[in-house]
């Protein structure tokens, strides 16, 4: 059921101002903080950024915020060039990645929250390990019957490859999963959008076996229908794919599979 | 799996929804409206049928100004909710997608909605 406010203990409080010493080129990050050592509920700190000494992105933003002024700081990132996923986080009300989002694109003070409706780790960080068992019950890996010959691959045709175009490339970061209003409020039993577009990826691959396995898995109120084609899913995606259509596909395999 | 009193992060305080979830919402909206109406209009005609000082009051209520707008809303409802279900006919046969043409539907059936909203009282009036 949906609960639209936040529980008692998320409400967030407003927390400090850290002023840049000398700075003329100065930019303000409002950042969601919570520490789980202090009984504290989460506050929103602010920090002014330098620009004259600071990278271009929102990534470089914080990563100077952590080294420079409080070092208590915590978020996720590693590869810095949008391919890991890790940085994924709500800045200026969207979800996206922090290392590919650039400080130009943004609003003068950046406000940046962790992934929205997440239990929330420490600071930046949210529990993903609920997205990740959902991504793993859809089987995420090929599945065959048949038995090729030992000094073949499994072979596959331009076209048929091209299928998997725009769902390969899918980095697991969760910006279009926790953009949802229907994975807020469902979450538990629904998918979500980056799932989906997982599983999608693998019903569409001409060398999986277990397509109507994998339907029939799927075949229920909440896995896949609770989709209502809000979109929000395609408008955050930071690599550009298309969940919301990935879901669509999906819906209409599984119709297609009772018209037979 | 509570492991502690994590909070939970913040959503619809702080998403910033785009055009297609707007219309998502006044989707659902239109809906609830829609089935609130169609239990005052079964009263009305129920009220023709057996209950003629109760379908005076209401035919006065009508036609008063506030109940005037509410029955422009309430018509305004319906089209939309009619077109934006058309909306939704294509994207079950898998058509419309993308984004620009999302965005592009949307607006089509809001316009389409202001459109047969006003032809019904100007041809009713």
């Amino acid at each position: 059921m949906a609960e639209f406010s936040l529980p008692k203990n998320s409400k967030i409080t407003k927390g400090k101002y850290i002023k840049a010493q000398g700075a003329t080129n100065v930019r303000k990050l409002k950042v969601y903080r919570w520490d789980p050592d202090t009984g504290d509920n989460p506050r929103t700190d602010t920090y002014e950024i330098d620009m004259d000494s600071c990278g271009p992105m929102v990534l470089d933003a914080l990563i100077k915020v952590k080294n420079e002024i409080d070092t208590t700081l915590t978020f996720r990132r590693s590869c810095r060039e949008g391919i890991c996923g890790s940085c994924a986080m709500n800045i200026d009300g969207t979800n996206t990645l922090a290392c590919t989002k650039s400080m130009r694109d943004c609003k003068d003070t950046v406000s940046i929250y962790p992934l929205p409706h997440m239990d929330v780790i420490k600071d930046l960080v949210p529990d993903m390990s609920h997205f990740y068992a959902q991504y793993a019950s859809v089987q995420p890996w090929i599945q065959t019957d048949s038995v090729p010959l030992p000094d073949t691959e499994r072979l596959q045709s331009i076209e048929d490859r091209e299928k998997l175009d725009g769902l390969y490339e899918c980095i697991l970061c969760a910006c279009c999963q926790t953009s949802c209003p229907s994975y807020w409020w469902n979450g538990d039993r629904y998918l979500g959008p980056a799932v989906l577009l997982q599983s999608y990826r693998f019903l569409a691959d001409s060398r999986d076996e277990y397509t109507g396995e994998r339907l029939e898995d799927l075949e229920d109120p909440f896995k896949v229908f609770r989709c209502h084609t809000i979109m929000n899913c395609t408008n955050t995606c930071p690599k550009g794919l298309n969940p919301g259509k990935a879901i669509g596909e999906i819906k209409k395999l599984i119709a297609e599979r009772h018209a037979l | 799996m509570k492991t502690s009193n994590r909070p939970l992060s913040p959503h619809i305080q702080v998403y910033k929804m785009p055009l297609s979830a707007k219309l998502s919402i006044l989707h659902r909206l239109t809906g609830l409206a829609l089935s609130l109406g169609a239990v005052v209009l079964v009263y009305w005609l129920f009220s023709l049928a057996y209950m003629s000082d109760v379908a005076v009051s209401l035919h006065v209520l009508f036609a008063s100004t506030i109940g005037k707008l509410v029955l422009i809303a309430w018509t305004f409802a319906f089209f939309y909710h009619f077109c934006n279900g058309i909306r939704h006919l294509f994207w079950d046969v898998g058509k419309g997608f993308e984004m620009d043409d999302v965005n592009r539907s949307g607006v089509i059936a809001v316009l389409a909605a202001l459109v047969l909203t006003a032809i019904t009282w100007v041809v009713g009036a």
